[in-house]
C-alpha cells in the first residue's frame, strides 16, 4: 500500500493518496523519480490529496515539489507534518 | 495500441474536415434571440440550441471575438449544419456567412419585422430538413492524422498533477508523432512553470510569442487583483483538494503536454490552429470558457483531467473527464469516463494509462457519449474581454 507519493528526490513534500491518514501512522511513500520507497510517521491527520513533509523545512525555506520551486515555507515544517497554506505561501502575485 | 494506421468512424465534412460528432445546431447571435432559438430546438428533435448571455454593444476586440467564437462554433467539423437567429438581419448573415465557408448548410433568420413566432416557424422548417438530412449522414473510417483533440484539466488537485494529467501527456506524447492537431492553454496556470513551456517551444518566435502572451496576462491580473489571488488561484475547490500555491498547481497543470511534445506554435482565443502539433491558446483557466474557445478554434474531442471533480460538459465537443484521485471516482462516478487511480498504488505505469485513456478516447469517438453528454452537459460560455458598449 503506497500513502504518499513524492515526485522527485529533491523534494521535501508528498502527497496523501490514499484516505483517512491519521497522527502517528507510519507512511510508505513512493518515489517516482527512482522509483524508491521512503517511510514517513505523519505528525498529524493528512487528508487524501494533501501533502506531508518529507524532509525538514525552515521558516522561509523555499519548499520543493515535482524537484521546483512551489512556494515558501512561513514557518518551521518538522518531517511528517501538514504541509498547506497555513505553512506554505505563493512566491508570485 | 495506437499508431499511423489507426482509424476512427468520423464524419468527413464539405471542407475535408472530419468532425465524430453530427449536431444540427440553432445558433443565437445575442441574448435577444436565446427564446427563439430554443424553441426551435424544442420544436425539432436532434437540434441543439446554444444560448448564450452576449452579442449586444460589444465592440473592437470584443466583438470580434464574439463573432470569431460563434462562427468558429458553427464551423466545427462535429456540426453537421446550423440555423442562425440573431436580433438584427444584418449579423445573422454576417455569422452565416462565416459559416458557409466550410460548405455546410447554414441559414439565417432576422427577428425583427417578424417577431418570435413568425421566425421560429421559418426556422423550425429549416432546422426539421437540416436534422433529417444530417441523419443520413454516414460515418466513414479516417486516419488518426485527421483527429484535433484539445486538453484542459479542472477541480485540480494533487491527484491532477500524479496521475490524470501526466496521463494526457502520455497520450499526448503518443498522438503527437501520428499528425494529430493538440491544444493547451490556461495562460495564468502556467504561472510557475512558464520557463518550462518556454524551453518546449520549438523556435525562438514561439517562445517570444509564448511569453508575451504570459506577460499580458500579468500584467491583467497585477491590474485587477485586490490581494494575492489565493481565493482564485488556486480556487477553494484546489485548496480543499490540497494545493496550496499557484505555482504548485502550474506544474501540475503542465503535466498535460507530455515529456516530449514541442510546442509549434501560439493561437489567440478562438482561432484555428494552421497545421498538425501541439498548439499553445493564449486562454483564462476556467474550464466552459476554454473548452468553448477550443471547441471555436475547431478540435473535435477534449481530455479533461479533474482531481476534486469539474462536472463540465459543452455542446459541440464531447469532454473525456479522467481522474486519478480515488475518492471522486467513488463518489462522483457518473461523471467519470476513466478512473487512473491505479497509477497512484504504484499498479500501472503512465504508458499503460496513457494507452487506456486513448481507447476511450476513439471510442469516443466512434459515437460512444461521454458522462457529459449522457449528463446533458452542455454548457457554452463565451469569453468577454471587457466592458460592452
Amino acid at each position: 500500500m503506497i500513502h504518499i507519493l513524492v515526485h522527485d528526490k529533491k523534494d521535501t513534500v508528498g502527497v496523501a493518496v490514499v484516505e483517512g491518514i491519521k497522527a502517528g501512522q507510519e507512511l510508505v511513500g513512493w518515489v517516482m523519480e527512482d522509483d524508491s520507497t521512503i517511510k514517513v510517521k505523519a505528525a498529524n491527520d493528512i487528508p487524501i490529496g494533501h501533502k506531508v513533509a518529507t524532509k525538514a523545512i525552515k521558516k522561509d525555506d523555499t519548499v520543493i515539489k515535482y524537484g521546483f520551486d512551489i512556494g515558501r515555507a512561513v514557518s518551521d515544517i518538522k518531517v511528517g507534518e501538514h504541509a498547506h497554506v497555513h505553512n506554505i505561501k505563493t512566491k508570485r502575485w | 495500441m495506437i499508431s499511423s494506421k489507426t482509424t476512427f468512424w468520423g464524419y468527413r465534412r464539405e471542407n475535408g474536415r472530419v468532425g465524430v460528432r453530427n449536431h444540427v445546431l440553432i445558433l443565437p447571435v445575442d441574448d435577444l434571440s436565446n427564446a427563439a432559438a430554443e424553441a426551435v430546438a424544442n420544436n425539432i428533435k436532434g437540434a441543439i440550441a446554444i444560448p448564450h448571455p452576449y452579442g449586444r454593444l460589444q465592440f473592437g476586440a470584443d466583438l470580434d471575438l464574439h463573432f470569431r467564437t460563434l462562427i468558429g462554433a458553427g464551423s466545427n467539423p462535429n456540426v453537421a449544419a446550423v440555423v442562425v437567429i440573431c436580433i438584427e438581419q444584418g449579423w445573422a448573415k454576417r455569422v452565416v456567412d462565416g459559416i458557409a465557408k466550410t460548405g455546410k448548410p447554414v441559414t439565417g433568420f432576422g427577428i425583427e419585422q417578424h417577431g418570435d413566432h413568425d421566425t421560429i416557424m421559418r426556422a423550425s422548417k429549416v432546422a426539421k430538413e437540416y436534422v433529417q438530412w444530417a441523419s443520413e449522414l454516414q460515418r466513414v473510417a479516417c486516419p488518426i492524422s485527421d483527429l484535433w483533440v484539445s486538453t484542459k484539466c479542472g477541480e485540480s488537485d494533487t491527484t491532477s498533477g500524479c496521475g490524470s494529467n501526466p496521463t494526457v501527456g502520455s497520450a499526448f506524447d503518443k498522438l503527437e508523432p501520428l499528425g494529430v492537431t493538440m491544444c493547451f492553454g490556461e495562460t495564468t496556470e502556467i504561472t510557475g512553470g512558464e520557463n518550462i513551456v518556454a524551453d518546449r517551444c520549438a523556435t525562438p518566435e514561439v517562445r517570444n510569442q509564448f511569453m508575451a502572451m504570459f506577460n499580458r496576462y500579468q500584467e491583467l491580473i497585477e491590474r485587477h487583483k485586490v490581494d494575492d489571488l489565493s481565493d482564485s488561484q488556486p480556487t477553494k475547490g484546489n485548496i480543499e483538494g490540497g494545493l496550496t500555491t499557484i505555482e504548485e498547481k502550474a506544474l501540475g497543470n503542465i503535466q498535460k503536454i507530455g515529456k516530449k511534445c514541442k510546442v509549434i506554435g501560439v493561437l489567440d482565443k478562438a482561432e484555428t490552429p494552421t497545421k498538425p502539433g501541439l498548439w499553445f491558446m493564449d486562454s483564462s483557466s476556467a474550464a466552459a470558457e476554454m473548452v468553448t474557445l477550443l471547441a471555436a478554434a475547431g478540435y473535435v474531442v477534449h481530455l479533461f483531467p479533474t482531481g476534486q471533480g469539474n462536472v463540465i460538459g459543452n455542446p459541440i465537443l464531447p469532454v473525456i473527464k479522467l481522474s486519478a484521485n480515488p475518492r471522486t471516482v467513488r463518489t462522483m462516478s457518473e461523471h467519470i469516463d476513466y478512473d487512473c487511480t491505479g497509477l497512484l498504488q504504484r499498479e500501472k505505469n503512465l504508458d499503460q494509462t496513457g494507452n487506456e485513456l486513448l481507447e476511450v478516447m476513439l471510442r469516443t469517438c466512434n459515437g460512444r457519449l461521454t458522462a457529459a453528454e449522457a449528463l446533458g452537459h452542455r454548457e457554452f460560455v463565451l469569453t468577454r474581454l471587457y466592458e460592452s458598449a
